[in-house]
C-alpha cells in the first residue's frame, strides 16, 4: 500500500469531518452574504479533490522508518510531550537537563557525553534566557520555591 | 528629493547605537544559523521571534534585528555548502556544484571569499533595487480592492506550490490544510466559533508561531535522530584567508548577472532564494564559453548563485512589504513576525508607518557591510562553530524552541500542539508534501476569506465580482500559470546532483 494512498484516504475522512463540523457553525444575525461556512467547504473541498489525486496516483514510496528506529522516534515524541507537561510544574533546568541528555543519547548513543550535554544545555540555557535575556523562566521547582 | 529625506529618515533610526548592536547581533547569529547543516534562514528566525517578542524589543528593534538573521543566515549558508558539501540551508544547495569541487583542490578560501564577496554584491542591489522599486508597488497596491487581494492570495499558493513541489496536488493540499486551520477559532464578522470543539484554548486559533516553530524546528529535529546525526563537521581545514583580487574580479560579471536574475525571482510570489541561486547558476553555465568547467571548481559557479540567492532574499522582501504576500518560506516567516508585532504590510505601511519601512531599510544596509566584515576576513569563526557536534546542537535547538513557545503564551497546551506540528512536518517530508504553503496558509487565511467575503458584500453575492477588474483577470491568470507551466517545465528545470562527498581526513 502507498503511504500517498494512506494519507488520501486519511485526509478525505478528515476533510469529511471538517464539512460535517463546518455545518454547525452557528450563524448570528448580523452576518454577509458568504457567512461564516462557505469558505470551510471551499478549503474542504480542494482537500478532498487532492486525497483523490493522491489516492489514484500515488508517488513512489519513501524509506520509512520501521522496528528499532520507529521505537526511537515514538519515544523522542513521548519524551517531547512529557516535556511540555513538566516545564512548568518542575522549573525549566531539571526536566532540560533530563530531556536534552536523553535526546542527545538517541542521536549519539554514548552515555557520558549525553549526560554532559544534558547538564550543560540545562544550565547554560537557562543562564543564557533567564540571566542574559531576561525571560521569565522559574528554574527550580515552584513547589519548593515556596 | 523623496528618496532621501527617506533614507535619511531611516538612517536617523537605524544609526542609533542600540540598533546598531541588535543588527550586529543579529548578523552574528544569523551566519552561525545559515552555516549550521539543519538549521536555515526560516527555522533560524521561526526560533529567534517568539524569545525577542518575549524578550519585549520593541518593533523597530525586532524587526531589524531578525532581518538582519535573516540576511546573515543567506550568507552562512555557503560556508557549510563549500567546506562540507552540505548545504547550510536549500538556498545555498547550488553553492556546492563549484565550491566543493574548489574546496577540495585547495581553494577554500578563494572559494569563501568569492562567495562571500558575491553575498555582499547581490544582498546590496537587490536592497538598493528593494528601496527604489517597493514605493512604486506599493502606490500601485493602492487600487488593490477585496477581489483583486484574493486573487493575489490565489497567485501566492498557485506559485508557491507549482514551484515548490513535484506534485501539484501534493503542494495544494498543503495549502488547503493550512487555510483550514487558520479557520479554527472565533470567526471575525460573526463571533461564532469554529471547530473549536468546545475546547477554549482554540478559541483565539492556532498561534502560527506554534505552528512555525513546530513545522521547521521540531521537525527538523525528528529528521536529524531517524537520519542519525551525521557528525557532519569532521575533516574541516582551511588555511589562512587570503584574497586572490585577480580571481576575484574576474567573476565581477557574474556576480551582476546573478543579482539581477536573483533578485527578479525573489520578486515573484511563490519564488524566492532557492529558485533565484538555480537560475543564476544555469545561466550563467548557459551563457559561459567553458561550459565544462561548471562543476569542477569554477569560480564563476560560486559568485552566481551566491549573488542570485542574497539577491532573491532582497528581492523577496519586496511583495511582502507592500502587498502582505510572501514570496518564501522565509518571508512567510517575516510575515509571522510583522502580524507578530502588530505590523500590518500593504500600501498603507509607506504611508503610515515610514519609519518602520525605511529603519529596515537602512539597517538592510549596515547589516550587509556588517556581514561583508564577518564572512571574509572574520570566517574563521564560523568554521570553528561549525564543529559542534550535532548531539549538543539538535537537544539545544529543541530546548530553545520550548523556551521560545513557553515563554510567548505560558501553556503546555501550546507546547504540545508545536509537538504535534513538529511530528506533522516530519510526516509530510516523508511524503514529499511541501510545508511552506501550510504555514502561508496559517498565516493569510483569514484575510484571504475576509476578503472574500468583503468582495462578496460588495457585490451582494455575485461571485462574478472576483473576475471584473483587468488586474484581478491578470491575477487569476499568473495563478493559473503559475500552478500549471511547472508541469511542463519540470524537465527543463531539473536540479543538477551534488558533487560526490570524499572523505577529506582520508588524505
Amino acid at each position: 500500500m502507498h503511504a500517498d494512498r494512506i494519507f488520501g484516504l486519511f485526509m478525505m475522512v478528515l476533510a469529511l469531518g471538517y464539512i460535517l463540523s463546518a455545518m454547525g457553525i452557528q450563524t448570528s444575525f448580523m452576518s454577509d452574504p458568504v457567512g461564516p461556512r462557505v469558505f470551510p467547504y471551499l478549503v474542504a473541498g480542494v482537500v478532498m479533490l487532492c486525497s483523490l489525486s493522491l489516492i489514484l496516483r500515488p508517488d513512489p514510496n519513501a524509506d520509512w522508518p520501521r522496528g528499532v528506529m520507529l521505537a526511537k522516534m515514538a519515544f523522542s515524541v513521548v519524551l517531547l510531550v512529557a516535556y511540555a507537561l513538566m516545564i512548568r510544574p518542575l522549573g525549566f533546568i531539571l526536566p532540560t537537563v533530563i530531556v536534552a541528555g536523553l535526546l542527545s543519547y538517541q542521536i549519539n548513543p554514548r552515555p557520558v557525553p549525553a549526560a554532559l550535554s544534558g547538564l550543560g544545555l540545562g544550565i547554560g540555557l537557562y543562564v543564557l534566557f533567564k540571566v542574559i535575556l531576561g525571560l521569565g523562566l522559574k528554574g527550580l521547582p515552584p513547589a519548593l520555591m515556596g | 528629493m523623496d528618496l532621501l529625506t527617506n533614507l535619511a529618515l531611516g538612517f536617523s533610526i537605524a544609526l542609533s547605537p542600540w540598533t546598531l548592536l541588535l543588527a550586529i547581533i543579529g548578523c552574528f547569529v544569523g551566519t552561525i544559523i545559515g552555516a549550521l547543516p539543519g538549521l536555515g534562514p526560516s527555522n533560524g528566525v521561526a526560533l529567534l521571534i517568539p524569545i525577542s517578542f518575549s524578550m519585549g524589543l520593541d518593533a523597530i528593534s525586532a524587526l531589524v534585528m531578525l532581518t538582519s538573521v535573516y540576511y546573515g543566515a543567506m550568507y552562512g549558508g555557503r560556508i557549510s555548502s563549500i567546506l562540507l558539501n552540505i548545504p547550510g540551508d536549500e538556498p545555498a544547495m547550488m553553492t556546492c556544484l563549484d565550491g566543493y569541487p574548489m574546496a577540495k583542490q585547495g581553494y577554500a578560501s578563494d572559494a569563501l571569499v568569492i562567495s562571500g564577496v558575491a553575498s555582499f554584491v547581490g544582498a546590496f542591489l537587490a536592497t538598493i533595487g528593494l528601496m527604489l522599486m517597493a514605493p512604486m508597488l506599493a502606490r500601485v497596491a493602492f487600487k488593490f480592492g477585496p477581489a483583486e487581494y484574493f486573487a493575489l492570495y490565489m497567485l501566492a499558493f498557485c506559485t508557491l506550490g507549482g514551484i515548490g513541489s513535484n506534485n501539484q496536488a501534493k503542494s495544494a493540499i498543503a495549502a488547503a490544510i493550512g487555510l483550514g486551520i487558520a479557520m479554527v477559532g472565533l470567526d471575525k464578522t460573526t463571533g461564532m466559533p469554529r471547530f473549536t470543539f468546545g475546547e477554549l484554548h482554540l478559541m483565539d486559533g492556532v498561534d502560527f508561531l506554534v505552528a512555525i516553530v513546530g513545522l521547521f524546528a521540531v521537525a527538523e529535529v525528528f529528521h536529524f535522530i531517524e537520519t542519525h546525526g551525521r557528525d557532519s563537521a569532521i575533516g574541516v581545514k582551511l588555511g589562512k584567508i587570503t584574497v586572490d583580487w585577480a580571481k576575484l574580479w574576474s567573476t565581477r560579471w557574474a556576480m551582476l548577472r546573478g543579482s539581477g536574475i536573483g533578485f527578479l525571482a525573489g520578486i515573484l510570489p511563490g519564488a524566492g532564494a532557492s529558485l533565484g541561486s538555480f537560475l543564476a547558476y544555469m545561466a550563467e553555465k548557459a551563457t559561459a564559453k567553458d561550459k565544462e568547467t561548471f562543476g569542477t571548481g569554477n569560480p564563476r559557479g560560486v559568485a552566481a548563485p551566491e549573488a542570485g540567492n542574497n539577491a532573491a532574499a532582497g528581492g523577496a522582501l519586496i511583495p511582502m512589504l507592500t502587498l502582505g504576500v510572501p514570496g518564501s518560506g522565509t518571508t512567510a516567516v517575516l510575515l509571522a513576525l510583522l502580524l507578530t508585532l502588530n505590523i500590518t504590510p500593504g500600501p498603507l505601511l509607506f504611508s503610515e508607518r515610514p519609519e518602520v519601512v525605511w529603519g529596515l531599510i537602512a539597517a538592510l544596509l549596515i547589516a550587509n557591510f556588517v556581514l561583508l566584515v564577518m564572512n571574509v576576513p572574520m570566517v574563521k569563526v564560523f568554521v570553528k562553530i561549525l564543529q559542534v557536534p550535532s548531539w549538543i546542537l539538535l537537544p539545544g535547538v529543541t530546548m530553545v524552541a520550548f523556551v521560545g513557545i513557553f515563554s510567548l503564551t505560558g501553556s503546555a497546551f501550546d507546547m504540545q500542539l508545536m509537538v504535534a506540528f513538529g511530528v506533522m512536518g516530519w510526516v509530510f517530508r516523508k511524503l514529499d508534501i511541501p510545508t511552506v504553503p501550510v504555514i502561508l496558509g496559517i498565516l493569510l487565511g483569514n484575510s484571504m476569506e475576509d476578503n472574500l467575503r468583503r468582495a462578496m458584500v460588495l457585490s451582494d453575492g455575485d461571485w462574478t465580482y472576483l473576475f471584473s477588474s483587468p488586474i484581478a483577470i491578470g491575477l487569476w491568470l499568473a495563478a493559473v500559470l503559475g500552478f500549471v507551466a511547472p508541469i511542463f517545465l519540470r524537465t527543463v528545470l531539473k536540479k543538477p546532483t551534488l558533487p560526490v562527498t570524499d572523505d577529506l581526513t582520508s588524505d
